[in-house]
């Protein structure tokens, strides 16, 4: 017995607000990030993920909001990510409340972001986003890095752009295939394996869940030292408890 | 007067330690401070940290904030977290960094050749996550927690005490390690209880009703576990 494997659902925000139904019997409010936090807090996840989708910069300011909010009431650690762009953002997250700050596009454009928030905040509190596509060919599987949601391929090997964020300082990579995400198909399972064999910090597996068999694939096959999911959970579909249940059948050890 | 005094030395996000307090405590006045003498005034003190070692101690010191730890961490109440726990050693190997020196030991980076789990799967550093905490000796700040109950670590070095009788709690992670230590009016932990949910909020609970027996001249006698 020892550590668990984490189940981490995540909630996209915009202007304050869950997005994406949510289907939680008894909700009064799907929108509101704290009756969602708490819920899954209760059902016993093991952190959450807010992922800020706000497109502009006007609406951006209020995941701050969310999180002070949050983290008033919900006592597991919280990861806040998308659009950090300095330093200054990495600051402003973490005064709010979160315990972690996860840096995607950002990090492409100016990897010295990451240590310098690494070097100012320390390496636990800093996650590297990598959204990482499959480069189509023969011979060994090859994954590209992708920016601004999946959108920009950066011509970056997925694995070395890793190595080099673990090089960087970063904590903890929350790693996306946008191959799988949205196909409910399961995880990329190579790319997670390649990458979790290849670094010493932890991984996130994320992108594809659609069963809780994936989940505990991730973890047996993928070896991801956690695994994110959204649609699966939001849509009242199944319990992060339920989930837990399925893996601990399966004999993965989690905090239940 | 302050009834919790949570030092800020500029590392980390210490809004998560104070609202969990407020939470299992709405009625008790909680400062996050940097001011030595709300420190020192204080009925009870959490010494927080997060990050480097190195700057932690660094940052502390650039605050002018020592002499209260150390006097606060020699007569109240006293609850240090993670880098706050390492400080209060004699020495970490992060940088070679001498810490407060109050608790004798070292602090220590997990070692790689033990980074390997029951199947021979690597294991990552940081810890990160939830691990049970194995209670070693009874104490009031384990009151109402069951034992083997998890708390939510994040952590690459951890405290190595010079003497077994400070080890209050262990975990495992590639080999066993002192998760929380205790004496006299100190209690420390590896953990952050404030992001432990249920068993978490219940240590800060209890760390706030603890009445620290007056120091005893006599250390050995009172610290040493009854086996």
């Amino acid at each position: 017995m020892g550590l668990a494997k984490r189940i981490i659902p995540c909630l996209d925000v915009t202007a304050g607000r869950v997005v994406k139904g949510i289907n939680f019997v008894g909700l009064r409010d799907a929108g509101d990030p704290v009756e969602v936090a708490r819920r899954y807090d209760e059902q016993g996840a093991d952190e959450l993920a807010f992922l800020d989708i706000t497109a502009s910069s006007d609406g951006r300011d209020l995941i701050v909001g969310v999180v002070e909010a949050v983290a008033a009431q919900v006592f597991i650690p919280l990861t806040v990510g998308g659009g950090v762009r300095t330093v200054d953002d990495v600051r402003r997250l973490l005064n709010a409340g979160a315990d972690k700050v996860s840096i995607n596009t950002a990090a492409v454009q100016d990897p010295r972001l990451v240590e310098a928030a690494t070097a100012r905040y320390g390496s636990q509190c800093i996650v590297v986003a990598v959204d990482a596509k499959r480069v189509p060919g023969s011979g060994a599987p090859r994954w590209e890095v992708y920016t601004h949601g999946g959108r920009r391929p950066t011509g970056l090997d997925a694995l070395e752009w890793g190595r080099r964020m673990e090089a960087a300082g970063a904590g903890e990579i929350l790693l996306t295939s946008m191959d799988r995400d949205g196909t409910r198909s399961g995880f990329d399972l190579e790319l997670t394996r390649a990458y979790s064999d290849a670094l010493s910090i932890p991984v996130i597996a994320s992108g594809g869940v659609g069963s809780l068999d994936h989940l505990a694939d991730g973890i047996l096959q993928g070896r991801a030292d956690a695994v994110l999911a959204a649609s699966i959970f939001h849509y009242g579909e199944f319990t992060v408890r339920q989930a837990k249940e399925h893996l601990a059948r399966r004999g993965i050890e989690v905090r239940l | 007067m302050t009834d919790v005094a949570v030092v800020d030395y500029g590392m980390g996000n210490l809004r998560s330690v104070a609202k969990a307090i407020e939470h299992v405590a709405p009625r008790l006045t909680v400062a996050v401070t940097s001011d030595a003498g709300v420190v020192v005034r204080a009925s009870r003190v959490v010494f927080p940290g997060q990050g480097a070692m190195p700057d932690c101690m660094r940052e502390m010191d650039a605050r002018g904030l020592r002499q209260a730890v150390l006097e606060a961490a020699r007569g109240k109440p006293f609850l240090g977290i993670c880098i706050g726990l390492q400080m209060l050693f004699e020495a970490s190997e992060e940088g070679d960094t001498p810490g407060l020196g109050l608790l004798p030991g070292r602090v220590r980076r997990f070692p790689p050749e033990k980074m390997v789990d029951a199947q021979g799967v690597r294991l990552k550093v940081p810890h990160m996550g939830w691990n049970e905490v194995r209670q070693t000796v009874p104490h009031p700040l384990w009151e109402g927690i069951p034992q083997g109950d998890r708390f939510y670590f994040v952590h690459s070095y951890f405290p190595d005490p010079a003497s077994r009788g400070l080890t209050a709690g262990e975990s495992v992670y590639g080999m066993a390690f002192t998760c929380a230590a205790a004496r006299d009016n100190i209690f420390a932990v590896q953990f952050h209880p404030e992001k432990s949910h249920a068993a978490g909020l219940r240590l800060l609970a209890n760390f706030l009703q603890w009445q620290p027996a007056a120091r005893s001249p006599k250390r050995e006698t009172t610290t040493t576990p009854a086996a």
